[in-house]
């Protein structure tokens, strides 16, 4: 353990923290854009610079370590000018169109300019031009408002172990992008999005789909076993942006489907109203196809499935729309004349494991209670 | 076995291993979050060790990658259990205190020597070796596994092996150390928890064991049936015999999930009443006779409980889209017609319900896991919940070792099907993509689907990348995509399951594990034919 | 038969783009050709030699008969056959192609250590290092020394590191035996990246074994198995000639297992780098070797604890490498009084700019910067007058002449605003314009930036582009101020050294030079005439003959007058390329 003094508060932290660790854990407010307790230090943004009595020099707090007896000092008129020139120099070569940036009120730079107060900046001169060219459709990317804090490059090797992206060229001209500045063609996870702190990275559904004013469920993710926690922004009934918070047992991280595939939520394909059938079953049933008829031609992705029918769109050629009472009624009376004339072991019933477990429950009774019997499964088995 | 179908431990412990291993199971594709908490102990140091047919994404992170032969997870755990005990790193302190029948099953061992596991596998002897010495060396390993495990006709006896491998190290009931099968959707837990399987109530209650149907006669307050029931894969079979007359299939789509799609429709197609209860108008609602709109998970309030058995809290935050509703409105109001009154006032008392039946959920209620999701079991409302299982003891007392043989698939490539053919999914769609293949985006990086081929059997049939082939088994014909690929083995071809128009279950084996009845989906035998036209 | 006659060719880069290869072929072929008598021809030997520094005066050669040496300058292979039928055959130099005095004068204030071999030995040729006592020392380390007694030796002599920094080496040294590991590595930073700078090349082509000796001194001291020579790939030459020594050096045992037989292992291998100015920055650099983009890392780690992947790693320059086989062989206590008291030994130096004698020197620490410019350099070229000294390469600052007795070291350098560095010095007089040579260092190190962090990556650049403002007549109040501003904001708040010193030509010619910076700014005019957007140029009636010389060379067609009368330039024509002012041969155009 180490024991140091900040802002002349005594705090003990672990040996190898760094001085940051020790400020963040006296909850002393002090600006980073380039850190994440998760990554490893960076020291790129400069922003965290303290003081330490006796070194003449101010350090970054984040990749220094708390050594014993140290005597840190976190703001001063001269560290606070040194901030705001850092600051000014960011937003020299920054874009002004908070007004319509997606991350505007989510936006660390924004915040910090506007803690610092820069309404005029001093420095003006060169700003880069880019292209906004990748026709990936997940990630948006705005290199013009990248600050080059490296955290994309950084979860994306060190907690993806992908490494799809990293700097290159020099000088004011450095810029992250895929290798030969091809589209970005990775996992597509979005772990780079989640940690951007500006507007340069973000989701390419989220565009014109609502900034703030969501309305934020916590719940869990609807796609495979590992239960990832998921928020979902509501704007008027509608999810409009999924994201995870860190303290969460998978840490914010999320894969592609989980953050980037609630599109199907809003499907005008979904299912709105009970529907019975009309027309007999072999007519309307799909073509499965044998080896011997010849196969349709081949579309893309192959053949000898089922065909992309047109029922998905127009399931009411062969059904028609009724009211829930309506297909109560009928369901009810199917199948008690089933259990009448075969017993009830001639019902079956298979559940999901994509419901709630208070509804898998509710339909085990339903077949044991109701039905009367254990003729229940899901598909744990696929 | 030891006990219930769950993980042994908890996500957040996998970052605390010290070897990881992974067997059958493309973790970072099909567990994307649990992949990265592996990729994240390997950065800590511990080692991996990656036994798959197919050159995964996690090999890239691995010390050994054993490539085994499909089918022939029995034979390599065995023969890396022979080394173990060769070089006596088993736990003899575990094995006495905790199991039985060691005796007989480290006999059953003899045969497996690394040669004839190399023989078996096709893994070189140096690589069990060195595998067995990771593993029986390690402090806090974990295995990992999931379909490349069970899906098989000797899928229980892959997993009593691993079982095995565990007892004999005394590798389980600690912290970071155990047996984990991920499951792989995000309430499979939950739904086998629940009861939705034939031969248990909820809570892993068995129907036939004499006092649990009447307890739950008494807590329902009706007569219960003492048979058990029929498996999924069984009531398929059974419709086609015309045993089965009526099916209620609430949120699945056995058209697309089932193996031998030709079978699967011919038995749908057999019943007098199909009812499809779910949020899109799936492949197997279109063999419905009556189709009802449900409400999707964000359209609803309850629990999912994920892999690592931890219950957590599912919030509406949508209204369902028409006349669409939650499926447990569905379900009480038809039992309102049965004359059987299932209403509930909030969800949570449908959960209240369940944990009065299973102590194991007794302590969880809606208020504890409101921020944060608690591990059964949790049996009293002061438990903090259970990050791992069998700390100090098994349920049933002493875990038993099962030996277990080597016995080949149920098919297997001749000269009429020269390829193995595995299935699975990959990482962008889900399941049958009745969800994902909605979702513009995933489908524009993942638009159709493919069949993966060796580079040197791709040269052998003369395709090359994007070609399209007619893949054939002794049960249909597909024609799709070719993508050359290093990532299987040379005579093995892999196929996502997840695309309707060239589905991969309408080639793969119906054939079932005799005990678990989990279809043999990832070892069948298939030719492939080069098409001459080429897709569009 | 002694060879009683040798005849050395510089074959450095110098020499060889002089066609130092073509010379020497020619002396091989004129001492192998007939009409040459057998018994002579085996008296006589030529060989290459590294670069003796003047490269300003090659191909160089010297003609050593009976140990008495005349050296050639400007030496072409038409001129060998002259030399060795008057010199070599009959005895009588060809005095007017022998070098001058400034040859001398040039070498007499110099004291050679690293460059000792230089010029003198063959470099390809492991037994012609060997018969100078190479590898006596790196023997004598490995058999009958300790680790510890090594680095003792080290810290004793007040060997300091010369990038730059002028970080103690033994105390690095001694760092890297403390800490305990299975793997540790040696580097040798060969990358390097000052324009205009090229001692550490003339080293590793001149003496690659004294380079690749002092490593495996340094390997044994810090009980090192593994090292890597960092060389940029634009120095194809010094990579040739160091592969060829530690070809050389595993055939003799030198290197690889069980070296000298003493049971210690060393491996050593070459890596190239890619020529980015930043990758001479030690984490930067080790990155570099990881395959990762060459960007500095924060030294949360000392680079002895945590290195290259890692590992401990101990990491010197070239320069620093080749004092070390000297050290051992000749004593801790030779090498220190060599220098000053606080760093002990010599300073190779690469002298250029507007001083007569320019090229590669090596001088004690403690020598003062006027003998140097004034001894050495022979004094300010054409009988103009000195302005400054640049010092440090682009990193580095401008003295003025107030301060030319400040002694070469790293102290007193720093503290007259400039640095050591590895080690570079252009001189500077009255033509040239501090603020454009301020913004032209700067030039370089921003766009050598690696871009990491904001100081460094913007902050360099709204410098320059305030320079460019002045330069170009646009400068207004308050400039000088921002420029001090960001200059020291720069300096404080950089991640590493390349940010840290970019600021330094800019504020050490602030410091000394102001007043040229406010008459670009106040009166739009470039003292020095330098700054094209700021002069004029204006033909003197009185002295024009109208010849019309200038009148048929404008490009812009600015120039008007009729023949044998005063010519007129038109100002808004004029392009200021500054082609009449060279045509005019009565010096009657002026540029103000």
């Amino acid at each position: 353990m180490v024991t140091l003094k900040i802002d002349g508060q005594k705090v003990t932290v672990r040996k190898l923290s760094t001085i940051l660790d020790a400020v963040r854990k006296l909850d002393i407010p002090i600006p980073t854009l380039c850190h994440h307790p998760e990554l490893s230090p960076f020291g790129g943004c400069r922003l965290c610079l303290v003081e330490i009595n006796g070194s003449p020099k101010p350090v970054a707090s984040c990749t220094t370590f708390a050594r014993n007896g140290m005597d840190v000092t976190t703001t001063s008129p001269r560290l606070e000018k040194l901030r705001k020139t850092t600051l000014e120099l960011i937003l020299s070569d920054h874009p002004k169109d908070c007004m319509v940036c997606e991350r505007a009120g989510d936006c660390k730079l924004q915040e910090l300019a506007y803690f610092y107060g820069i309404r005029e900046n001093r420095f003006g001169g060169e700003q880069r031009v880019y292209e906004k060219k990748d026709n990936n459709p997940f990630i948006a990317r705005d290199m013009e408002k990248c600050i080059l804090c490296g955290q994309c490059v950084r979860i994306c090797d060190e907690i993806q172990g992908v490494g799809a992206i990293d700097f290159a060229y020099r000088g004011l001209r450095t810029k992250i992008c895929p290798p030969f500045e091809n589209d970005l063609n990775c996992e597509f996870c979005g772990q780079c999005v989640a940690v951007c702190p500006t507007g340069a990275l973000t989701g390419k559904m989220w565009d014109q789909k609502g900034r703030q004013n969501f309305k934020e469920v916590d719940t869990v993710c609807p796609y495979c076993g590992c239960g990832c926690n998921i928020t979902l922004h509501i704007w008027r009934n509608e999810v409009r942006r999924v994201s995870s918070k860190e303290e969460t047992l998978n840490e914010g991280w999320l894969c592609a489907k989980g953050r980037f595939g609630y599109g199907f939520i809003h499907s005008p394909d979904r299912l709105k109203k009970p529907l019975i059938r009309t027309a007999p079953k072999d007519i309307s049933a799909f073509p499965i196809h044998q080896t011997n008829p010849p196969l349709p031609p081949f579309t893309k992705g192959g053949r000898g499935g089922i065909h992309p029918s047109s029922f998905s769109l127009h399931p009411l050629s062969s059904f028609k729309e009724v009211s829930w009472d309506e297909a109560f009624d009928y369901i009810a009376n199917r199948l008690k004349q089933i259990k009448e004339n075969y017993g009830p072991d001639a019902i079956g019933g298979l559940s999901s494991a994509r419901c709630t477990s208070e509804e898998n429950y509710l339909f085990q009774k339903f077949f044991r209670a109701v039905i009367g019997t254990n003729n229940i499964d899901h598909c744990a088995r696929y | 076995m030891f006990g219930s179908g769950a993980m042994t431990n908890s996500i957040p412990e996998i970052e605390n291993h010290d070897i990881i291993f992974v067997i059958g199971s493309n973790t970072t594709e099909t567990h994307p979050i649990i992949g990265l908490k592996m990729k994240k102990a390997v950065r800590r140091g511990a080692e991996l060790i990656v036994a798959d047919p197919r050159k995964i994404d996690l090999v890239r992170f691995s010390s050994v990658w054993l490539q085994q032969r499909p089918g022939t997870d029995v034979a390599l755990l065995n023969s890396i259990m022979h080394v173990i005990v060769k070089e006596d790193l088993i736990d003899k302190k575990f094995i006495m205190e905790r199991t039985e029948g060691f005796a007989s099953f480290k006999e059953s061992l003899l045969a497996y020597t690394p040669e004839e596991g190399e023989r078996i596998t096709g893994v070189s002897r140096e690589d069990i070796i060195k595998a067995a010495f990771l593993y029986g060396n390690a402090v806090r390993p974990g295995i990992y596994y999931t379909m490349g495990i069970t899906q098989h006709t000797h899928g229980t006896e892959n997993v009593y092996a691993i079982a095995n491998l565990a007892l004999m190290t005394g590798n389980l009931g600690r912290e970071s150390t155990g047996v984990n099968p991920l499951r792989g959707q995000n309430n499979v837990q939950g739904a086998t928890d629940m009861g939705c399987i034939p031969d248990f109530y909820l809570g892993y209650q068995k129907v036939t064991m004499p006092g649990i149907r009447q307890k739950f006669e008494k807590a329902w307050g009706i007569h219960l049936s003492d048979t058990p029931g029929l498996t999924a894969t069984e009531m398929t079979r059974a419709a086609l015999e015309g045993k089965i007359k009526a099916l209620y299939i609430m949120g699945e789509n056995p058209v697309l999930s089932d193996p031998d799609m030709n079978h699967t429709i011919q038995a749908l197609k057999k019943l007098d009443f199909l009812v499809v209860q779910d949020i899109f108008p799936t492949e197997t609602a279109e063999l419905a006779d009556v189709i009802l709109p449900a409400a999707c998970f964000a359209e609803k309030d309850g629990t999912f409980t994920n892999t690592a058995r931890m219950v957590q809290r599912v919030r509406k935050a949508v209204e369902p889209p028409g006349d669409a509703k939650e499926d447990s409105l569905i379900i009480v109001e038809l039992a309102k017609r049965f004359g059987v009154d299932m209403t509930y006032d909030i969800i949570e008392d449908v959960f209240r319900e369940a944990g009065n039946l299973w102590p194991a959920l007794a302590g969880i209620n809606y208020r504890r896991i409101a921020k944060n999701g608690l591990q059964w079991p949790c049996p009293t409302h002061d438990h903090p919940g259970t990050p791992y299982l069998f700390k100090g003891a098994f349920p049933r007392g002493k875990a038993t070792f099962t030996a277990v043989q080597f016995r080949p698939s149920d098919e297997l490539p001749d000269h009429e099907y020269p390829f193995l053919l595995s299935t699975g999914r990959h990482l962008f769609h889900y399941h049958t993509g009745s969800m994902t293949r909605r979702v513009d985006p995933i489908n524009r990086v993942s638009p159709c689907a493919y069949i993966e081929i060796h580079p040197e059997d791709a040269q052998t049939l003369n395709v090359r990348e994007g070609d399209a082939v007619r893949v054939s088994s002794r049960r249909g014909t597909i024609e799709i995509m070719v993508l050359v690929s290093g990532r299987p083995a040379k005579g093995v071809v892999f196929i996502p399951f997840h695309y309707r128009e060239a589905a991969a279950n309408v080639l793969t084996n119906t054939a079932l594990d005799p005990i678990s009845k989990i279809p043999e989906l990832k070892a069948c035998a298939v030719r492939i034919e080069r098409v001459e036209t080429s897709p569009k | 038969m002694d060879k009683d006659i040798l005849i050395k060719v510089c074959t450095g880069t110098g020499g060889v783009a002089s066609g130092s290869k073509e010379v020497l072929e020619t002396f091989k072929g004129t001492i192998s050709s007939a009409g040459i008598a057998a018994s002579f021809s085996e008296r006589c030997s030529a060989q290459r030699v590294g670069c003796r520094g003047f490269c300003a005066q090659d191909v160089l050669v010297d003609v050593i008969i009976n140990g008495e040496k005349t050296t050639y300058k400007h030496v072409k292979p038409d001129m060998v056959g002259k030399i060795f039928t008057e010199h070599i055959l009959n005895g009588t130099p060809v005095a007017e192609w022998i070098v001058d005095k400034d040859y001398h004068t040039f070498h007499q204030k110099q004291t050679k250590v690293v460059l000792s071999h230089c010029g003198e030995i063959d470099p390809e040729d492991i037994h012609a290092y060997r018969a100078v006592d190479g590898y006596k020392a790196a023997k004598m380390a490995l058999t009958s020394m300790s680790s510890q007694e090594i680095v003792n030796i080290v810290k004793n002599s007040n060997l300091r590191g010369r990038g730059g920094a002028g970080f103690p080496t033994g105390l690095k040294w001694e760092l890297g035996l403390r800490i305990a590991s299975d793997i540790k590595y040696v580097i040798c930073n060969g990358d390097e990246g000052d324009p205009g700078a090229f001692m550490d090349r003339s080293v590793m082509e001149g003496d690659p074994h004294a380079v690749i000796e002092g490593m495996i001194i340094c390997a044994k001291a810090t009980e090192s198995h593994h090292g890597y020579i960092y060389v940029r790939a634009e120095y194809p030459l010094a990579v040739k000639r160091l592969q060829m020594a530690i070809e050389q050096c595993y055939e003799a045992g030198f290197l690889g297992k069980n070296t000298f037989g003493s049971g210690f292992d060393f491996d050593l291998k070459i890596f190239q780098g890619a020529g980015a100015f930043v990758c001479g920055e030690a984490t930067a650099l080790m990155r570099s070797i990881e395959g990762k983009r060459g960007m500095p890392t924060p030294k949360l780690w000392r680079s002895a604890e945590k290195g290259l992947w890692d590992r401990p790693t101990v990491l010197n320059n070239v320069e620093t490498f080749a004092n070390i086989p000297r050290i051992i062989l000749r004593g801790a206590d030779w090498f220190m009084r060599l220098g000053t008291e606080r760093s002990g030994g010599t300073k190779v130096i690469s002298l250029s700019g507007k001083v007569k004698n320019t090229g590669l020197i090596e001088v004690p620490l403690g020598v003062t910067l006027r003998e140097i410019v004034y001894e050495i350099g022979g004094g300010i070229e054409g009988g103009k007058s000195f302005k400054a000294l640049q010092t440090g390469g682009p990193s580095g600052g401008c003295i003025p002449e107030e301060l030319l007795d400040t002694e070469v070291d790293y102290e007193s350098l720093a503290l007259a605003g400039s640095i050591m560095g590895s080690g570079g010095m252009v001189v500077l007089d009255e033509t040239s314009c501090m603020v454009n040579t301020a913004k032209f260092f700067l030039e370089f190190t921003q766009s050598e930036s690696c871009g990491k962090c904001t100081p460094c990556r913007i902050g360099t650049k709204r410098m320059l582009e305030i320079l460019e403002r002045i330069t170009t007549g646009r400068g207004k109040e308050g400039d000088l101020e921002l420029l001090e501003e960001l200059g020291h904001y720069i300096r404080a708040t950089s991640l590493c050294g390349l940010g840290m010193t970019a600021p330094n030509p800019v504020l050490s010619t602030l410091r000394y030079f102001r007043d040229e910076y406010e008459q670009h700014i106040r009166n739009k005019k470039c003292p020095a005439a330098v700054c094209r957007d700021l002069i004029t140029y204006s033909i003197l009636e009185a002295v024009c003959t109208g010849c019309g010389a200038c009148k048929r060379v404008c490009p812009a067609d600015a120039i008007r007058g009729v023949r044998k009368k005063p010519h007129r330039i038109n100002t808004e024509l004029c392009v200021k390329c500054g082609t009449c002012f060279d045509a005019c041969k009565f010096k009657a155009i002026t540029k103000v």
